[in-house]
């Protein structure tokens, strides 16, 4: 190996958004790891104030193409939360309905499109689709049928805007499901194939020991409520977010690096996302994608990263079988939304994106303006895990020619499906060693 | 955004997102044509990324794609026959989703699901920061390329 040598990659691929890695190895010894976001200036927590309570669903379903239902109910959530109104019955199982959606196409599109030709050995979802046109037409039609339940529900393809404070503007009749009942009775079987695909891919042996942070409620696998709890200890109210978890400043970077506040070790990274959610909530998933996860190899707790995405298909696979639980059972509901009266007060909000934990939290003046905005994506949440794991996985691979490294670091980065979009564009990936 | 059945067979997509100035573009173009609101034309706006196009354009006979594209000279329009010609990823870099235009065509491609007749229109930005409208030289030539269309369509 020469003492010099300095490794650049304009893009890396496969990943939703911008951002950028720097690597820093000097005489064989790895030296920094620095995985930055470009973050525009809070530009939508700014565009928020001012604006009306009932436009925050809207704008901030604009913040990421790839998961607005996210941004949409975790801001729902926190206004209904400001204003005292609570959203059950058949408008709660549809919201949980249109999050199943999201999660299946956000999930298909990771596992087969950005994800899976990494373990099969192929630069890109186009390459992989020659050799195997098959396995990439199964994860369309998949990805489609979640684009379907979204659709139905958010009013149209792109930019669903059908979600409102207190519920939806409109909710479909019973008779408008059936095709896509039908559907989705293929796609459970098509979930089953894919994590028993994705179980087959060869793993690095890499277990960390991660605090994984995730929603946790009594009675179903997360989407939109329960408390923040996580593997060690941790278990608050979504209110009490900004007490345990911190946004601070890195010097190298416009973004913000969230961390756990924690009395004995000080500000810890942690880990948000489907491992953090599977591990808080495998007895909560359906007894399919128990069965299912169990057959491919998973234990209850899944430390590895790479084997997120046999993690991210069981949890399609879960939220397939849960939209065919509500659609089976969906009972138009009287109205379309509970109404809802503005007054002066703080509202908290927290969802499970497809990536992790979304937190919103809004001031709203009395006749509905909102004063200020804070928004957490799950992104900004997992950077210093990012990080962390890059500089656990790199010293043993020291020796790899620079391209081959540097394909394994992109791999490493995109276990957490970064959507870097949420914050920034385009990552690029740097890698000195002198 | 639609304005005609699902069955027209002319549709145009224009592709990216509002707020980040000239990658707005595409749907700046898109919407002035719906507004024209062309016989037989369908129109949609989508952000691009995820491959949702290979969705959206299913079943439709002629397809008219408009994206902003990224480069030097601001302004410039690049047209392509996409059924004829490969689409350089290095253009349609300005998407803010690694999975954008010039990949989604070329998994059509490969998997044999372009649309019958496929034109992209790339429109050069200059500015693609975050915020809401277009730079000068963004907005004329989304304005010409709306003529330019409406006159390929024969309307």
């Amino acid at each position: 190996m020469s003492m010099s040598r300095t490794i650049k990659v304009d893009a890396l691929a496969r990943v939703e958004g911008e951002g950028a890695l720097t690597v820093t190895v000097r005489k064989g010894e790895l030296k920094d790891v620095q995985f930055r976001i470009f973050e525009p200036p809070r530009f939508f927590e700014g565009f928020l104030r001012g604006r009306r309570y009932a436009e925050a669903p809207d704008i901030t379903a604009r913040i990421c193409g790839i998961c607005p239902v996210a941004y949409q109910m975790s801001s729902v959530h926190a206004m209904e939360n400001a204003f005292g109104v609570t959203v059950d019955g058949p408008l709660r199982e549809l919201r949980r309905l249109i999050y199943c959606g999201e999660w299946i196409e956000s999930h298909a599109l990771h596992v087969y499109m950005l994800h899976a030709p990494d373990f099969l050995g192929f630069e890109d979802a186009i390459r992989m689709a020659h050799k195997h046109p098959d396995a990439v037409k199964r994860g369309l039609r998949l990805k489609k049928a979640g684009n379907d339940i979204v659709t139905l529900l958010g009013g149209r393809e792109i930019h669903p805007i059908n979600v409102r404070v207190g519920g939806f503007y409109r909710v479909p009749a019973k008779r408008e499901w059936m095709q896509l009942i039908e559907e989705l009775k293929w796609a459970r079987e098509a979930a089953v194939e894919t994590v028993l695909w994705t179980g087959q891919f060869d793993f690095p042996d890499f277990e960390q020991d991660y605090e994984f942070v995730a929603l946790r409620h009594p009675d179903e696998y997360p989407f939109n409520e329960g408390h923040i709890a996580s593997n060690k200890g941790l278990d608050i109210e979504v209110r009490d977010f900004e007490r345990h978890f911190e946004e601070e400043h890195v010097a190298r970077s416009t973004a913000l690096h969230a961390v756990r506040k924690t009395a004995g070790s000080g500000r810890q990274p942690y880990h948000v996302g489907p491992l953090a959610r599977y591990a808080l909530n495998f007895d909560k998933l359906s007894p399919l994608a128990q069965e299912t996860a169990k057959a491919a190899g998973l234990r209850s707790v899944c430390n590895n990263p790479f084997q997120s995405i046999v993690v991210r298909s069981v949890e399609t696979l879960y939220a397939v079988d849960e939209a065919l639980r509500i659609l089976e059972n969906y009972e138009e509901p009287d109205r379309p939304y509970v109404p809802v009266t503005p007054r002066a007060s703080t509202g908290y909000g927290a969802s499970e994106a497809p990536r992790g934990l979304l937190y919103h939290r809004y001031e709203v003046d009395a006749d509905g303006t909102i004063l200020s905005a804070c928004i957490v994506p799950p992104t900004a949440q997992n950077q210093k895990t990012v990080e962390r794991d890059l500089w656990n996985f790199i010293p043993s691979r020291l020796d790899l020619s620079k391209e081959e490294l540097t394909w394994q670091c992109e791999q490493a980065i995109r276990n957490y499906d970064p959507c870097i979009s949420c914050s920034a564009h385009f990552l690029r990936l740097e890698l000195r060693k002198s | 955004m639609m304005n005609a059945p699902l069955s027209a067979p002319t549709l145009i997509i224009g592709v990216g997102n509002r707020w980040r100035r000239d990658d707005g573009a595409g749907p700046a173009a898109a919407e002035a044509l719906a507004a024209l609101d062309l016989e037989g034309v369908r129109v949609l706006e989508t952000g691009g990324g995820g491959a949702d196009l290979l969705d959206l354009w299913q079943g439709a006979t002629r397809v008219i794609l408009i994206d902003a594209a990224s480069g030097p000279p601001a302004g410039t329009v690049h047209r392509f026959d996409a059924r004829q010609q490969h689409l350089p990823a290095a253009l349609f870099g300005a998407s803010s989703h690694a999975f954008g235009v010039a990949q989604t065509v070329e998994l059509g491609r490969t998997l044999d699901c372009l649309p019958p007749c496929l034109t992209v229109y790339a429109l050069a930005g200059r500015d693609f920061a975050h915020g809401e409208g277009l730079s000068p030289e963004a907005a004329t030539a989304a304005l010409a390329l709306v003529a330019e269309i409406v006159q390929e369509l024969g309307a």
